[in-house]
């Protein structure tokens, strides 16, 4: 199990990445980059239209396509190959799979159409400026008002946070700690209170934003104080799904370098014919290789629900943290002074490479929690 | 078609076990009994102790043989490999003379192509071989030889001629051991142990008859030896496995494989020993440092992660997908996995480390770790062949220009040892 796609997913992949390359080639990234939605809306409709994307992984019945999650991780891969500028991760993947976890049927049943359709933006907040990816990082407090609630607090880091119409948030019962009296909950963009300004980031293909909330009225979704697993379990959902993002963005790095070395001529030959090149691609072959082995087999086990999926996620976010960056600080390396240009587009790769190194935790924080797991288990 | 379907030929070799196997009988006997019905090797070809059967049935007349203990021809070693050269290079007076003797384990047999000199770079082999117009003569010096010094056979790759360019000038022999031109000597590794022998030829001789394919098909056939080699390494570990039945044969055979077994007997420690560090990091309270926490946590990440590509590229396989290059990227992970794992071994020691012998940890295994590991990043082809062989056949990146064209005499390669 879990070792290779089957043909349709392969078929599946082609599609998307053939998509990808006709419609948002670099040309394009480069000019949604550059505005202040950080998106093409033209594009995204088409995602939406053409290829259903947004809600690959949602039940029919809730209004998505009723693809599993390996589908997702596959789509997300060949979106971090094309470093595609879309508020998919946010809406699409943390979002959408916090409100699979945390809301009940019925929320389900209202929310989840209008985002798996890819009509209404969702984002989830959750980290705080502290930056603690664990449930313990968070501060923000919902106070019980009249039948809904109020949040008191601010959040940071929070993927297309200033545009997103539909914004969840992990919040805590006044005086709990850790992961005990958390609760999601649902904040309209334009609630009073609610101050949002965009984050100044490296990454100019990944729009993120911090948010302030004085008094925010807020509706209740899934059971008061108790959504701590169900978090918990999006966060690592998050985490495979974001290690097959960087897997994509690696493998377009790789190729990059290798077919650049390829060309270069110093010294009346192509660099790559010597050792020193030679040898750092396959490096990053075999880092790249074992990095997809570990993101595939931790979709697979998110598709089946099995019960080791946090050491899996854990494993394939680490790998992926180190492995990506590898490759973006390799690829610039082979192009030598041109990689370091503006115009060169290695830095982009590079800039998506480092946020996403730390996002959702880092490469030791994802050691730790993986061996934290294994104790658990032994 | 009736005669090669799974049933039929398991109900055949059922029969035939019924009959004839005995646990008391001798081995050598019982393996003669093997090769001149053909059970023994049902692939091979039927006038060579096979019976032409194709490869697929293999799995069904082992588990036959397993079911009832029965113990198969010969296999462990090098001799396997010299079957399969022979079979697809030799003559007939080649595989009339040496197979059935391979198959019955009444012959030993080394494997003669690493030298001094050429260690990656195999074809700038230069053992020579001089024909003077009856017998081949036989000059220099061989390395690395496993079961050397217990052997009847050797297979040789040595220079014949020296005018042509590196690859072309090599012959290939079979070359009988037993002879005072040869000197084996013990090789003593830095971690203690003799597991392979230096091999000296001086005026060694080899009757014409002896030369395997032309002269100068030397490296195409050393090719053939070699891809056998890779394709026996996984399963020496089930052939390796002697049974504790009781019976004379079984005595036999499991004095055979301990023979053959003993150079062998450290490599689970080349390899790092991946399964003893989470044990130990939690038995020493180790675990609770921080620093090695991340150590240790990286480690069974890649393990984990080389562990579902070797996966994969079998899945793949299965699946009638091209093969890949996983043989070289698998042997470069398992030298990444090695190095981590002695540096964990290291730090979960801590002082200790530093102790080899009975009172060292874990009586001394963790110093053969340490002391093996290094072994592996270059046995089997190093880390740089490897990445050369990856880079230029998966990436398809240029090769290197070569500076040892032309004629063999005309190549800079090292100067001769002293001995």
């Amino acid at each position: 199990m879990h070792f290779a796609f089957t043909d349709e997913q392969e078929q599946f992949r082609a599609s998307v990445q053939r998509f990808l390359r006709e419609r948002a080639p670099i040309t394009a990234v480069r000019s949604a980059m550059e505005t202040t939605l950080g998106y093409d809306r033209t594009l995204w409709r088409q995602l939406c239209d053409e290829l259903g994307l947004p809600g690959i992984q949602v039940p029919e019945a809730l209004g998505g396509q009723g693809f599993g999650f390996v589908e997702l991780c596959i789509a997300l891969e060949e979106m971090g190959r094309a470093l595609l500028c879309a508020p998919f991760f946010a809406s699409s993947v943390l979002a959408t799979q916090a409100l699979l976890n945390g809301a009940s049927e019925t929320q389900q049943l209202e929310l989840l159409p209008a985002i798996a359709s890819g009509q209404r933006i969702a984002t989830l907040a959750w980290v705080e400026s502290n930056g603690r990816w664990d449930p313990g990082g968070i501060a923000l407090t919902a106070t019980p008002v009249g039948t809904g609630y109020r949040l008191d607090g601010e959040k940071k880091f929070v993927l297309d946070g200033d545009h997103a119409e539909v914004i969840l948030v992990a919040a805590r019962a006044p005086g709990s700690v850790g992961a005990a009296g958390l609760s999601l909950l649902l904040v309209e963009a334009e609630a009073p209170g609610l101050e949002r300004h965009p984050l100044q980031t490296l990454d100019p293909t990944r729009r993120q934003a911090a948010l302030r909330f004085n008094g925010v009225s807020a509706r209740l979704l899934g059971a008061a104080g108790n959504a701590g697993a169900a978090l918990a379990l999006t966060l690592d959902q998050a985490a495979v799904a974001l290690a097959s993002e960087m897997v994509g963005g690696t493998a377009a790095l790789l190729e990059s370098a290798v077919a650049y070395a390829k060309i270069r001529m110093q010294f009346g030959r192509p660099i790559g014919s010597f050792q020193a090149i030679k040898h750092q691609c396959a490096e990053l072959l075999l880092a790249q290789e074992l990095t997809a082995a570990a993101a595939r087999y931790a979709a697979a086990a998110v598709a089946e629900n099995a019960p080791d999926v946090p050491a899996l996620a854990a494993l394939a976010k680490a790998r992926a943290s180190d492995t990506y960056l590898q490759a973006a600080v390799e690829c610039i390396q082979i192009h030598g002074g041109v990689g370091f240009t503006w115009d060169h587009d290695t830095h982009l790769w590079f800039k998506r490479a480092k946020t996403s190194q730390v996002l959702l935790g880092d490469a030791n924080y994802h050691r730790e929690r993986y061996l934290a797991q294994l104790e658990a288990g032994a | 078609m009736s005669q090669f379907d799974d049933t039929t030929i398991r109900t055949a070799v059922r029969d035939w076990l019924a009959t004839h196997w005995d646990p008391e009988r001798g081995l050598v006997a019982w393996r003669h009994l093997l090769a001149e019905s053909g059970w023994g090797v049902p692939h091979w070809p039927s006038e060579w102790c096979g019976r032409d059967l194709p490869v697929a049935l293999l799995p069904g007349i082992e588990a036959e043989f397993d079911a009832i203990g029965a113990v198969g021809v010969a296999r462990v070693g090098i001799r396997l490999l010299a079957a399969a050269t022979l079979l697809e290079h030799g003559r007939d007076e080649h595989k009339a003379r040496f197979l059935r003797r391979i198959l019955t384990g009444e012959d030993t047999w080394c494997q003669l192509f690493s030298e001094p000199g050429s260690g990656s770079d195999l074809a700038g082999a230069t053992t020579r071989a001089d024909f003077d117009g009856e017998r081949w003569r036989v000059n220099g010096q061989k390395l690395w030889t496993t079961s050397a010094h217990h052997a009847q056979w050797g297979l040789l790759l040595a220079r014949t001629d020296w005018d042509l360019p590196k690859h072309q000038g090599l012959s290939y022999f079979v070359i009988d051991m037993r002879q005072s031109a040869i000197q084996v000597q013990p090789l003593k590794q830095m971690n203690g142990y003799a597991s392979f022998n230096q091999v000296f030829f001086t005026d060694a001789e080899i009757p014409a008859e002896n030369l395997i394919g032309a002269v100068g098909d030397g490296w195409k056939i050393a090719m053939t030896t070699l891809a056998h080699e890779r394709r026996n390494a996984d399963a020496l570990k089930r052939w390796g496995r002697a049974s504790d039945r009781p019976g004379r044969i079984y005595a036999e055979e499991r004095a055979e494989i301990a023979t053959v077994m003993e150079p062998y007997r450290w490599y689970p420690q080349r390899a790092g020993r991946v399964d003893l560090t989470f044990s130990r990091a939690r038995e020493t309270g180790r675990i609770a440092e921080p620093a090695l926490r991340q150590e240790l946590s990286r480690l069974l990440m890649l393990a984990q992660c080389a562990e579902w590509m070797a996966h994969r590229a079998r899945h793949a396989k299965a699946l009638g997908r091209p093969e890949g290059p996983e043989g070289s990227l698998g042997k470069l992970a398992a030298s990444h996995l090695a190095r981590a794992a002695a540096q964990v071994h290291t730090l979960i020691s801590g002082a200790d480390a530093m102790l080899a012998g009975p009172e060292a940890p874990l009586g001394g295994l963790i110093a053969e770790i340490l002391l093996s590991v290094p072994a592996t990043s270059i046995a089997g082809g190093t880390d740089e062949i490897q990445r050369n062989i990856i880079a230029e056949r998966v990436l398809d990146l240029p090769r290197e220009p070569r500076m040892d064209a032309g004629p063999f005499r005309d190549v800079p390669r090292n100067p001769p040892r002293a001995r």
